[in-house]
């Protein structure tokens, strides 16, 4: 029986739901955000499982506060050092910012370690979760040179000969390697170059490229689903309905249970 | 009755259905090319103004009576029949479709505009790391500053690479006496051949002076005796002559080019060496294009480095 509703309790329902209604209508994004939020998830995941999010939130933290500093960081050789330290001891929280900048950074590249090796212990790297890895990876070593193209920002002793070092690594690479040296240090010598190239990559080229590879990241997280551990009795992954309609009609090689050999018996849980 | 009128094609709706277009004409061409010759008379000369001013009447007193025929009632120009062939089964295959050729052009036009735009985009992006990369000659002063069989740790500002202090630079100069009656120089390179860390003279330093060199800069020189050189970063060992003798280097320490011009010594550009036999004036020097740390110049190994820009 349909619940009755006070007239007031109606009005105020359709003045919350006028402006969503509105943008439905026009966007479909409601859509988009229920498909992004309300997923069916293995009823045993756990705590390990929340190491991809913690990794996002690490790079949205660079990300924020990698803006702020670029609003009082001078790229060019004579003024680089100066304006750090006007960040570190002059600036309001500036220390905190460049701080947070900083240590986030390993923060950020230790965090990827352990998702990945939260995804490689409990299988989830297969099929069909093959394309992610790959995707992971790719994101692993952009989330590297993000760590040697920042690393020479402070334009201290430390960061000139550790990038000196660096570039001279790259150089040593069969065949491409003298030219990606050449590329990354804009010219024969380091110099003025060196540092604008190194900015640019640091806070443009790359970050586009993170930006754009974890949007596809999570898309195939959302769109695949998440697998239960290895332990598990559930079954794998709970793939979206759509997905598992389109394959109807193949014969299906998944392993059963959680991908990783261990046989479904009933679900648990909800 | 009433979903009847809900049809398409059918009732009263039926005029609705069909979009209502003007006639083709071409006259619109004409007249927007009168308009464009009026704007270019405007800069370049009156006179292309009236001729323009005049197409554009001309042409758009037709438009105007193409347009307004319906209004005016006059029943449009009948269209030449389509000519249609007796259909062809085989023929009608082997057509290539309209849609097809378009697709095809759209993608082709396409790539072909973003490679227009790209391709120097991408060549100013890259191109200038490898585009006239000089070394410009600097003086580190008179010649009695560097007395005969004496290693001199001289530190200056090279210009290459931008200017201020992220362009200094250290090298290692010995007068080597005269040969054949010409002052001969050993000058070598601090730069580790291994991945590019300075390397240090193994021997106590003396005391540091330093000299106004042409157009106002200074070179700091300081006398030492060394046993050899050696690099912090990886214990990279070398002798007097830049031979390795230890460690992960490749070959020998680089040196630089030099010349002697009004009783002062000019530094050149850089060059690789590989290996040097003898000593000093007599040294016998394999000469290669300077080449980044860690490439190696002969052997085996060098094949693994066909390009070095």
């Amino acid at each position: 029986m349909p619940r009755v509703r006070s007239k007031r309790r109606q009005q105020l329902e359709q003045a919350v739901m006028l402006p969503v209604d509105w943008l439905e209508e026009r966007s479909g994004l409601v859509g988009a955000v229920k498909y992004f939020l309300f997923r069916k998830v293995p009823h045993d995941t756990n705590w390990f499982h929340t190491l991809g999010s913690a990794t996002l939130t690490a790079f949205l933290v660079q990300a924020i506060t990698g803006v702020i500093l670029a609003f009082y960081y001078k790229p060019s050789p004579n003024e680089a050092y100066a304006s750090i330290q006007t960040i570190t001891n002059e600036l309001t929280l500036g220390w905190l910012v460049r701080g947070m900048h900083r240590w986030g950074a390993s923060v950020f590249i230790i965090l990827l370690f352990l998702h990945m090796g939260r995804v490689f212990l409990f299988g989830a790297y297969k099929y069909p979760r093959e394309l992610n890895w790959l995707i992971g990876v790719i994101l692993l070593t952009m989330a590297m040179a993000e760590g040697f193209t920042g690393y020479l920002l402070p334009w201290d002793q430390t960061a000139y000969w550790a990038t000196v070092v660096g570039i001279n690594i790259n150089a040593t690479a069969p065949i491409a390697g003298p030219f990606l040296a050449d590329f990354l240090r804009g010219g024969a010598e380091i110099g003025e170059n060196t540092l604008s190239i190194f900015y640019s990559l640091h806070m443009l080229v790359i970050p586009g490229g993170l930006f754009a590879l974890i949007g596809l990241h999570l898309y195939l997280v959302i769109r695949l689903g998440i697998t239960s551990p290895p332990w598990s009795q559930d079954a794998p992954g709970l793939e979206r309905e759509e997905v598992v309609t389109a394959r109807r009609g193949l014969v299906d090689p998944r392993p059963r249970g959680n991908g990783a050999g261990v046989p479904p018996r009933k679900r648990v849980g909800p | 009755m009433a979903d009847e009128l809900e049809r398409p094609g059918q009732g009263p709706h039926q005029e609705h259905s069909e979009p209502h277009l003007p006639s083709p004409t071409i006259w619109p061409f004409a007249f927007a090319g009168g308009i464009a010759l009026v704007l270019v008379g405007l800069i370049v000369n009156l006179w292309v103004t009236v001729v323009g001013a005049v197409i554009a009447v001309v042409f758009g007193f037709f438009w105007i009576r193409e347009v307004t025929r319906e209004v005016r009632g006059v029943p449009p120009e009948p269209e030449e029949p389509l000519v249609v062939a007796e259909p062809d089964e085989e023929a009608e295959v082997a057509r290539y479709p309209r849609s097809k050729f378009l697709e095809g052009a759209t993608l082709g036009f396409g790539a072909l505009i973003g490679g227009v735009i790209t391709v120097p985009v991408l060549g100013f992006a890259v191109a200038p790391a490898f585009v006239g990369q000089d070394y410009p000659e600097v003086d580190l002063g008179p010649l009695d500053g560097y007395p005969e069989g004496d290693f001199i740790v001289a530190t200056f500002l090279s210009g290459a690479g931008g200017d201020g202090d992220v362009t200094r630079r250290t090298a290692f100069v010995r007068n080597n006496g005269l040969k054949n009656q010409v002052p001969s120089f050993t000058i070598l390179s601090n730069r580790c051949v291994h991945l590019g860390c300075p390397t240090q003279p193994q021997g106590p330093p003396g005391e540091s002076r330093e000299i106004e060199t042409e157009g106002g800069g200074a070179v700091t020189l300081t006398p030492v005796q060394p046993s050899g050189f050696g690099c912090p970063c990886h214990g990279g060992a070398y002798d007097i002559e830049g031979n390795r003798t230890a460690g992960p280097p490749v070959r020998a320490l680089d040196r630089y080019e030099y010349s002697i011009a009004n009783g002062r010594l000019r530094l050149g550009k850089p060059y690789s060496v590989s290996k040097v036999q003898g000593e000093g004036a007599d040294a016998r020097i394999e000469k290669y294009d300077v080449a980044d740390p860690g490439v190696h110049l002969d052997g085996p190994e060098e094949f693994l480095y066909p390009y070095v820009p």
